[in-house]
């Protein structure tokens, strides 16, 4: 057995048929599935450990404590944060941008700051910002992305301009959920931090595709979701630093978070308690924590690996595709696992429904990202996104299935 | 292709969306009325002339996918000459073909819309710009969404 082989055999769902073929899961931009081990995290734990966490003194609730507790040492390790109080635990990467956004951001911005994004980000990293602005008077600026087809990625040579000593915070993506682009986010944060502005990253779609060093970026704080990378859904994370998360407010109140409470007032206990009112979502924490096991496993190097192999491989195959035009970065060039295109004279959605009778999982739409989609004239794209369990052979049944779909709408 | 996909891109939908019909905005018109679907992002934009109560002249632009376009282009050619209590009839007995899969005999080029009903997910594109033209007809200042319409 192959080592892919035995990758694919680690999750459940991919062994079935759709539309009486073989399902070829091509959605993982979206979400990731889930190992077997990450499932049996959840089972096991509401088997045999499940209780509330932190104040319970009977042996259930320890275990559930350590293992929760356990699971964000886990996380820290995985992305190298200096401690695992850096590690807030959310909904997800929404809620993480979010929680900056409202704690952070009004409480240090004020009329006349600027925030400074780029133009491809997902909306999950740019309405909360234009928010902000909006309430304390602040501008969002964004950093251009380059090229017909965004195929050059962020123009890097404008933040000489860009980064004056008005911008307070900077917030972009690692990876484009959209066109696959790999941000540059060591060097965007050391020209952020040479200005004293606050970094802010949207992991989404790196945290299970690459090796993730907080320290190393350099960033103030990263937010992703476990979902994509093979955790489960309604769990995510904000990693911040712990100087910057402690002198933070916190977003929402209520118990477990509280030192001390009177008739006319309260005190907060230090991150990650402060931001973690009420009970946690104690088994999905816990299966994440499993989730960073089994990826460190096959080891992140090698699934990076692995998907800028398959996003060549499908530049190449699918370039040639009569009437497609790819949007992202050239063939031969990096680019995350994933490939988005559109077709002059077929829409999104009926590549994508045609392509699901084919067993295809593929995503059409704007992708949450629809200033970009406006400036590249289009209104929508097909992605294919790529994750460790896929395979050459499936890039084939992708180009075969949009083949006829050409032939099918254009002749 | 299976018998379901076949029946959703019947050839008066293909026909239809390689040639829609009345499509560009009209100079004449007296109500518009945009619609758009906020999950996938297609967009349609209804123009009328009313003449009194009866639709004189009525165009759409826009963009999305097939069967919105295709259902779009088909539209314009079944409202133009109805009064606002006609269209509202016939767009009740599209939703009524969309939704269940049962066309009528005596309407024959909407029945072509009928495979929509075992696609749950494109039934919103089918009415897109049936809730658009609705809104015109009712001068309604909001653009038509498929969120705040059922289908």
């Amino acid at each position: 057995m192959s080592d892919l082989a035995r990758t694919r055999a680690d999750f459940p769902i991919l062994h079935q048929q759709v539309n009486g073929k073989p399902l070829v899961y091509l959605d993982n931009g979206a979400t990731s599935q889930k190992p077997r081990r990450v499932i049996d995290a959840l089972v096991h734990y509401y088997e045999r450990d499940n209780s509330n966490v932190h104040r319970g003194l009977h042996a259930l609730s320890m275990r559930a404590t350590d293992a929760y507790e356990g699971a964000r040492a886990r996380i820290a390790k995985f992305i190298h944060a200096a401690d695992p109080a850096e590690i807030i635990f959310t909904r997800g990467t929404t809620e993480s941008i979010n929680i900056v956004a409202h704690s952070w951001a009004r409480a240090h911005l004020k009329a006349g700051d600027v925030i400074l994004t780029t133009e491809m980000e997902h909306h999950s990293n740019l309405v909360p910002w234009q928010q902000v602005a909006r309430a304390v008077g602040a501008t969002v600026r964004y950093i251009p992305v380059l090229g017909a087809d965004a195929e050059g990625g962020l123009d890097y040579a404008a933040l000489d301009t860009l980064l004056t000593p008005e911008v307070k915070l900077l917030a972009f993506t690692h990876i484009s959920n959209t066109l696959g682009t790999i941000n540059d986010a060591a060097r965007l944060c050391a020209r952020a931090r040479a200005i004293g502005a606050t970094t802010v990253i949207d992991a989404a779609q790196s945290i299970g595709h690459a090796r993730i060093d907080v320290q190393a970026l350099g960033c103030d704080f990263l937010a992703f979701s476990g979902h994509k990378m093979c955790g489960p859904t309604g769990i995510g994370v904000l990693y911040g630093r712990r100087a910057l998360l402690d002198q933070l407010a916190p977003d929402e109140t209520g118990g477990g978070m509280v030192v001390s409470v009177t008739y006319e007032g309260a005190t907060w206990k230090p991150s990650p308690e402060r931001h973690e009112a009420g009970t946690p979502n104690i088994a999905d924490a816990i299966a994440l924590g499993a989730a960073c096991d089994y990826l460190d496993e096959i080891g992140r190097d090698a699934i990076a690996a692995h998907d800028h192999h398959l996003a060549q491989i499908a530049m190449e195959k699918l370039s040639v595709v009569p009437g497609i035009r790819i949007i992202g970065p050239r063939g031969g060039q990096p680019r995350g696992g994933l490939v988005s295109f559109a077709f002059a004279e077929v829409h999104a959605h009926d590549v994508v429904t045609f392509a699901d009778e084919d067993g295809l999982a593929l995503r059409g739409g704007h992708h949450c990202n629809q200033p970009l989609m406006r400036k590249l004239g289009l209104t929508s794209t097909t992605r294919a996104s790529f994750y460790l369990y896929n395979t050459a052979a499936e890039i084939d049944v992708l180009v075969a299935s949009l083949r006829r779909i050409q032939k099918f709408f254009v002749g | 292709m299976s018998a379901d996909l076949s029946e959703l891109y019947q050839q008066v939908i293909l026909d239809h969306n390689r040639r829609p019909r009345n499509r560009g905005k009209l100079p004449t018109a007296n109500r518009v009325a945009h619609g758009n679907n906020p999950s996938c992002g297609d967009e349609c934009s209804v123009h009328l002339r009313l003449d009194g109560d009866r639709i004189a002249e009525i165009s759409f632009d826009g963009s999305g996918c097939a069967i919105s376009q295709a259902s779009a282009s088909l539209m314009t050619t079944q409202l133009k000459g109805k009064t606002a209590v006609e269209a509202q009839k016939l767009y009740d007995e599209f939703h009524h073909i969309v939704t269940t899969g049962e066309a009528p005999a005596e309407i024959s080029d909407l029945a072509a819309f009928a495979g929509v009903h075992t696609f749950p997910a494109r039934i919103k594109c089918a009415t897109l710009g049936w809730h658009a033209a609705l809104n015109a007809l009712k001068s309604d200042p909001l653009p038509a969404t498929t969120e705040t319409h059922k289908d």
